[in-house]
C-alpha cells in the first residue's frame, strides 16, 4: 500500500521496538512508548510483533490509501477510528484498499498513544538496526521527523498468510491493562540508598500529578518533595528505561523511550517493564501512585506480559487455520499456496507443478 | 575512598543491573569498567542486550525472560567484576581529531584568552599537548566525556548558553573539554571545530570514539579543514588511529 498523509495529527512518528545496542555511545533507544500495544497490533495484521508502525499521540492523522490493499489495526489508546467516515473497531484487523480514507481523530476514552499497524510494516530505512524515529537528532523513521501533510509512505512486502488474519481481534483478556487507578509498580534502586527513610515513604505513599512537561523523553511529576540524605547529584551513570529520577528539587521524573542514556541525578527506583506503558498512556493532569515490588515480582510481571504475546500468536495461528484455503496473490502460474495447520502450527505451503 | 573493596550490584529495574566499582572519577576505576565490558562482550552471557560503560560503573541491560534466574546471573557478574584489575591497559587506542582553532570556528577563544591570561598560541599548544581519556559517552549521541585537560585552560561556561552549537565544535566548560557531535544547544566556550563527524547514522561504524579510547587533538589550518571536510563528505576520509606506544595501527 501507499499512504498519503492528509493531516498529520499532533505527533505521529514511525516507531518499532527501539534502537538498542548504541546506548553505550550515547544514542537514546527511542521506540514505541507502549510496546505491548504495538506488538498486538502487528500480530493482528499478520506481521512479526516488533515491526514498525505509526505511533499516534492524542490527536491522530488522516491518511488516504493511494495504492494497493492490506490490513490495518489500531491498538493502544481509545481513539476515534473511522474508515470512509464509518466507525471501525479498535484491537482488530480490518482490510483497506486504494481510495479509502483512514481517520484517527480525538481520543474517546483513556490513553495518550495509539498504534496504527499495517500489514507489511512501513517501508522506511533501517538506521542502526531500527526504524524508530529519534526526533532530537533527526534519526530514523520517516526522514528523521514526525509526519506532516503531503508525506507519502509505503508498506513493505506482506508476510505469508497475512490475508488469513483479516478480522482477527485481540480478546479483551489479552489487551494490556491501562486503567487510571492502577498504581505504578517499581523496583527500588539503583540509588534508593541516597534517600532518607522519610523520603522513601513520601515517594511510595504520595500521589503525584503529571505536569505539562510530559513527552517521549520523560514525564515530570508534581507532588510532595522526596527527601535526599545528602544531595541529589551523583557521578553520571546509565539511565535505564523507566527510571524514576529525583533531582535536587525532590520531584520525580520518569525517564521514557527518548531519554538520555546517562545522567547525574539519583534514581530512586525503576518502573516495572509492563507499567512503563501504563504511565505512557496517561496525560498531563492525571495522577500516579508508586508501589514497590521485589525484583522477582517485576520479572514475573514482565514474563506474564510476554506470555500474552505468545498466546495471541497461538490464537492467530488457530484463527488462520479455521479453514484451509488458497492464500496469497499474485501467484506464479501453475502454483497454489495453502495454509495448512498441523499439530497447532500453521504452515505456508506452496504447491508448484514441475516440468 | 575512591574504589570499593568489592564491586556493588545495584538493582536497576527488571531489565538492567549496574555494577559499580567506586565513587570517584578515576582512570583506574574506569579501567575496571572497561575490563568487565570486554569480558561480557566475549559473549559468555545469554540474554545480555547491551552494555553501557560510565565513569565508575557498567550497566548491563538484559532480557529477563532469556536470562531466566537472575540471582546466579548477578552472582556471575559480581564475581567477574571482582576479578577485574584497576590497571590502565598498555597499548590503548588514540584517535587523532584535527581541529581548526580560533577564528570563525572558535568564537569564544577571546573569552578563554581573557580568563586564562594565555595567548591563543599557548592555548592551542596546551590543548593539543596531552592525550585525553574517554571515560564514557552520553548526553547526546556520540558525546565523549574526556578527562585530562591542562587545568590552566579551565574557563567557566558562557553565562548565556547558545541555542545552537554546530556539530564538530570543540569547547571548554570548567575543567572539561569536549566535542559536540550533533547540532545542539549549550554553554561551552567554543575554541575550534573539527571537520570529522563524530556521529554519522549512515557511517560504518556510526561513532568515531568509544569509551576507553584516548583522544588527541591536532591543530590544522583552514585549508586542511576544508580538504578533510570534503573527504569526510565523500566518505573517503580515514581517521588517524594510533596505539598508545605511538605506532600506527
Amino acid at each position: 500500500m501507499i499512504f498519503e498523509v492528509l493531516s498529520a495529527g499532533l505527533l505521529t512518528t514511525v516507531q518499532d521496538l527501539g534502537r538498542w545496542g548504541y546506548q553505550g555511545k550515547g544514542m537514546p533507544v527511542a521506540g514505541a512508548m507502549d510496546p505491548q500495544a504495538l506488538k498486538i497490533g502487528n500480530i493482528l495484521v499478520g506481521n512479526d510483533p516488533g515491526e514498525a508502525a505509526f505511533e499516534i499521540t492524542l490527536m491522530g492523522p488522516t491518511l488516504a490509501v493511494l495504492e494497493g490493499e492490506g490490513l490495518i489495526a489500531v491498538t493502544g489508546a481509545e481513539i476515534n477510528f473511522t474508515i470512509n467516515d464509518v466507525e471501525a473497531p479498535l484491537w482488530q484487523s480490518v482490510k483497506v484498499q486504494a481510495g479509502d480514507t483512514i481517520a484517527l481523530s480525538a481520543p474517546k476514552g483513556h490513553g495518550c498513544r495509539a498504534y496504527l499497524c499495517v500489514s507489511g510494516s512501513l517501508d522506511v530505512p533501517i538506521v542502526m538496526g531500527s526504524k524508530s524515529t529519534y526526533l532530537r537528532a533527526g534519526v530514523g523513521g520517516f526522514n528523521g521527523r514526525a509526519l506532516k501533510a503531503g508525506d507519502r509512505i509505503s508498506t513493505g512486502p506482506l508476510k505469508p498468510l497475512t490475508w488469513l488474519s483479516v478480522g482477527l481481534a485481540c480478546p479483551e483478556r489479552l489487551r494490556p491493562k491501562r486503567e487510571l487507578e492502577l498504581p505504578l509498580r517499581v523496583v527500588l534502586g539503583p540509588q534508593d540508598d541516597a534517600f532518607t527513610e522519610k523520603g522513601l515513604k513520601t515517594f511510595l505513599e504520595s500521589e503525584y500529578t503529571i505536569t505539562n512537561e510530559a513527552d517521549r523523553m520523560g514525564y515530570r511529576l508534581e507532588g510532595p518533595v522526596i527527601e535526599h540524605k545528602a544531595g541529589a547529584d551523583i557521578i553520571s551513570d546509565a539511565i535505564p528505561l523507566g527510571a524514576v529520577q529525583v533531582p535536587g528539587h525532590g520531584k520525580p521524573i520518569c525517564m521514557l523511550a527518548d531519554r538520555q542514556t546517562t545522567g547525574g541525578y539519583t534514581k530512586i527506583a525503576v518502573l516495572s517493564t509492563p507499567d512503563i506503558a501504563v504511565l505512557a498512556q496517561r496525560i498531563p493532569g492525571q495522577t500516579v501512585r508508586f508501589k514497590a515490588i521485589s525484583l522477582e515480582e517485576s520479572i514475573a510481571a514482565t514474563k506474564a506480559e510476554r506470555e500474552q504475546i505468545e498466546e495471541l500468536l497461538r490464537l492467530r495461528a488457530s484463527y488462520r487455520s479455521r479453514r484451509v484455503v488458497p492464500v496469497g496473490s499474485p501467484k506464479p502460474r501453475g502454483s497454489e499456496r495453502w495454509a495448512l495447520r498441523v499439530d497447532g502450527r500453521t504452515y505456508d505451503v506452496i504447491v508448484e507443478e514441475l516440468d | 575512598m575512591a574504589e570499593y573493596l568489592e564491586p556493588k550490584v545495584l538493582y536497576a529495574g527488571d531489565s538492567a543491573v549496574t555494577i559499580e566499582f567506586g565513587d570517584s572519577i578515576d582512570i583506574k576505576v574506569n579501567a575496571r569498567v572497561q575490563q568487565l565490558r570486554q569480558f561480557i562482550d566475549r559473549g559468555q552471557f545469554n540474554g545480555v542486550v547491551e552494555l553501557v560503560p560510565t565513569y565508575r560503573s557498567l550497566t548491563v541491560y538484559f532480557d529477563p525472560v532469556r536470562v531466566g534466574d537472575v540471582a546466579p546471573f548477578f552472582e556471575r557478574l559480581k564475581k567477574l567484576a571482582a576479578d577485574t584489575k584497576g590497571e590502565v591497559p598498555k597499548g590503548g587506542l588514540i584517535i587523532v581529531i584535527p581541529v581548526c582553532y580560533g577564528g570563525e570556528f572558535g568564537p569564544d577563544m577571546q573569552n578563554v584568552i581573557d580568563h586564562t591570561g594565555l595567548s591563543e598560541e599557548e592555548i592551542i599548544k596546551r590543548h593539543t599537548a596531552v592525550d585525553y581519556y574517554c571515560y564514557m559517552l552520553g548526553f547526546t549521541p556520540g558525546f565523549s566525556y574526556l578527562g585530562g585537560m591542562d587545568e590552566s585552560l579551565a574557563t567557566p561556561r558562557l553565562k548565556e548558553p547558545r541555542k545552537v552549537i554546530p556539530a564538530g565544535s570543540v569547547g571548554i566548560a570548567g575543567k572539561q573539554t569536549g566535542i559536540y557531535p550533533i547540532d545542539s544547544p549549550g554553554g561551552w566556550q567554543l575554541i575550534g571545530r573539527t571537520p570529522l563527524k563524530l556521529f554519522d547514522p549512515e557511517g560504518q561504524p556510526p561513532f568515531l570514539i568509544d569509551a576507553g579510547m584516548w583522544v588527541r587533538f591536532r591543530s590544522i589550518d583552514r585549508k586542511e579543514y576544508d580538504e578533510i571536510a570534503s573527504q569526510v563528505a565523500a566518505r573517503t576520509y580515514k581517521p588517524e588511529i594510533l596505539t598508545k606506544s605511538g605506532d600506527a595501527k
